[in-house]
């Protein structure tokens, strides 16, 4: 699947040029990589891979337990760039909204783009991913969890029904 | 603390067939009956339960389920060693925020914090100022001088009138020892302790130990040595309670005056002559001499302290070659350290004060991005 999204990437983009990939923290950063990986193998160039923590631009703080806050870190200046946003779910969109926020702290890209592995459905805010790995329809409530061998030992999807 | 995660040892070919399997999987357990769903769903929990996880981030990880919220910030001993990390492990995040062209963060967007500062003090007041700001939280200064305390009201009526107009925050320094605690009876928002009496100053022993673990790893069984007035300091009282919760050793060395009584039961090892503390050290802590708080001849004179108990060039050269010169400030240039030792490579005090924004970043965030207590509790 991976594989897949990195050729309709390299497609939109019309090559590697100019393209930097951007995982949030935190599963979307193992894909990220992959993903990056994949794209240099395909077209036989480096391309660049960072970690964005949307955390301290999330809408939702003081509503919750405040998260622990993980690496930002992006190796090269994203003005002028394509910076591909990849992460593993996209649900509300909140993530991405506070994603857009952090990313314009660091530069000014060109344009940027949103890879998702599943995009489970119930937007909250009007976003949409470029490239989805898999529509994955869900009830609200449901928790979908993605396990990437990096982090969790083996590479899955786990769906959980939350009985109401 | 590495963030990068581990490249994964297996050909990439192979992952996105298990992952388009699993999805597939996934995918048809949403629309089976909740039966069958439900232990579909219970045996990919027991599998990935049952892997071994190989973190790329463990502290992370383990502290974002274990670690006790915190309420105030008063002192040291009221850390547990989990929430202590905690604070640095978020400080060590938030430190790059300031070397990027655009250092601030719109996290406390709306939300104000009041430096409460009944004694005079420069470094910890701009230090929380700029923590605040970079964090987008408002600021107001309430200083002694110039204010209604000056007029003769009193402390808890200051207190009050601060709640009345609705601060989210409190940062105190206060010259009376327990100050911050009494604030926190009297207010309902998070108080944070910037330095009170001989007490407690928990965001400078916190920002020692950032800078300390940024320099020489892990801390467990480190030999820190803490040099000078530990009888007046509120930092050495913190320092050392910091450290202990990390498992460092400490050695102090002082004149015997400027010891406090039963030193000992600080958990800290009182070595007689600062020559013999040197050769072991991995970071040797001056304390500033605290003239205003010496009401009465503590040592003969300045040249007398700085020969027996001052750090010099030639004692800088018995330090082992990793070995860091630390100091709160301010510092008295030829008293406790010469100049040569202050501006030496050894010497990391500038790099005390850059941390310290962040180390008060972490703690403004950690107290005010959580839900206040009863909204909590309502849920």
């Amino acid at each position: 699947m991976l594989r897949r999204l990195a050729h309709e990437l390299i497609e939109a983009n019309q090559g590697a040029e100019g393209l930097v990939l951007v995982g949030i923290q935190t599963r979307g950063l193992p894909l990220a990589h992959r993903l990056a990986r994949l794209i240099g193998e395909i077209e036989g160039a480096e391309v660049p891979c960072g970690a964005l923590d949307v955390t301290l631009y999330r809408d939702d703080l003081g509503r919750r337990a405040p998260k622990s806050l993980h690496a930002t870190d992006v190796p090269v200046d994203v003005t002028g760039r394509t910076v591909v946003l990849v992460d593993d779910v996209l649900y509300t969109g909140r993530t991405i909204r506070a994603a857009l926020d952090a990313l314009n702290e660091l530069g000014r890209p060109d344009r940027i783009r949103l890879v998702v592995l599943v995009d489970r459905g119930h937007r909250e805010l009007p976003i949409r991913a470029d490239h989805v790995g898999k529509n994955l329809p869900t009830a609200y409530g449901d928790r979908i969890r993605v396990l990437v061998e990096e982090t969790d030992g083996q590479d899955a999807v786990v769906s959980e029904e939350v009985p109401a | 603390m590495t963030q990068q995660p581990r490249r994964p040892s297996a050909p990439d070919a192979g992952a996105p067939t298990t992952e388009a399997a699993a999805t597939t999987a996934a995918a048809k357990t949403t629309t089976a009956a909740t039966t069958a769903a439900a232990k579909t769903t219970t045996a990919a929990r027991a599998t990935a339960a049952a892997t071994p996880t190989p973190a790329a981030t463990p502290t992370a990880a383990a502290t974002a389920t274990r670690v006790a919220p915190l309420t105030h910030l008063l002192g040291i001993d009221e850390l547990d060693a989990a929430q202590l990390v905690h604070i640095l492990d978020t400080a060590e995040q938030l430190l790059p925020i300031a070397t990027r062209e655009r250092n601030t963060v719109p996290t406390l967007r709306g939300k104000v914090v009041c430096n409460l500062f009944l004694e005079d003090s420069t470094r910890t007041r701009i230090s929380f100022d700029l923590a605040a700001k970079r964090l987008s939280a408002e600021v107001l200064n309430f200083s002694a001088k110039g204010s209604s305390v000056s007029k003769g009201e009193s402390f808890k009526d200051t207190a009050l009138t601060l709640d009345a107009m609705g601060v989210d925050c409190v940062v105190v320094r206060s010259g009376s020892s327990g100050a911050p605690r009494q604030l926190a009876r009297y207010l309902d928002v998070p108080i944070m302790n910037a330095g009170d009496g001989w007490h407690q100053h928990p965001t400078q022993a916190l920002l020692d130990v950032f800078t300390m673990r940024r320099h020489l790893g892990d801390l467990a069984g480190r030999r820190v040595v803490i040099v000078g007035d530990l009888l007046h300091s509120r930092v050495a009282r913190s320092e050392v309670q910091a450290l202990n919760l990390v498992g460092a050793k400490v050695s102090v060395v002082a004149p015997p005056t400027l010891l406090p009584p039963e030193v000992e039961r600080w958990g800290v090892e009182v070595v007689p002559s600062l020559d013999d503390a040197l050769p072991d050290a991995d970071v040797v802590y001056l304390l500033r001499v605290q003239r205003e708080r010496m009401h009465r001849a503590f040592f003969p004179s300045t040249r007398e302290y700085q020969r027996l108990w001052g750090m010099d060039g030639r004692r800088l050269r018995q330090l082992q070659d990793h070995a860091i010169v630390m100091h709160p400030g301010p510092m008295n240039r030829g008293v406790e350290i010469t100049g040569e030792v202050a501006d030496s490579d050894r010497s990391v005090i500038t790099e005390q004060v850059t941390n310290g924004i962040a180390v008060r970043m972490a703690c403004l965030y950690l107290l005010l991005a959580a839900p206040a207590v009863d909204e909590e509790a309502g849920r």
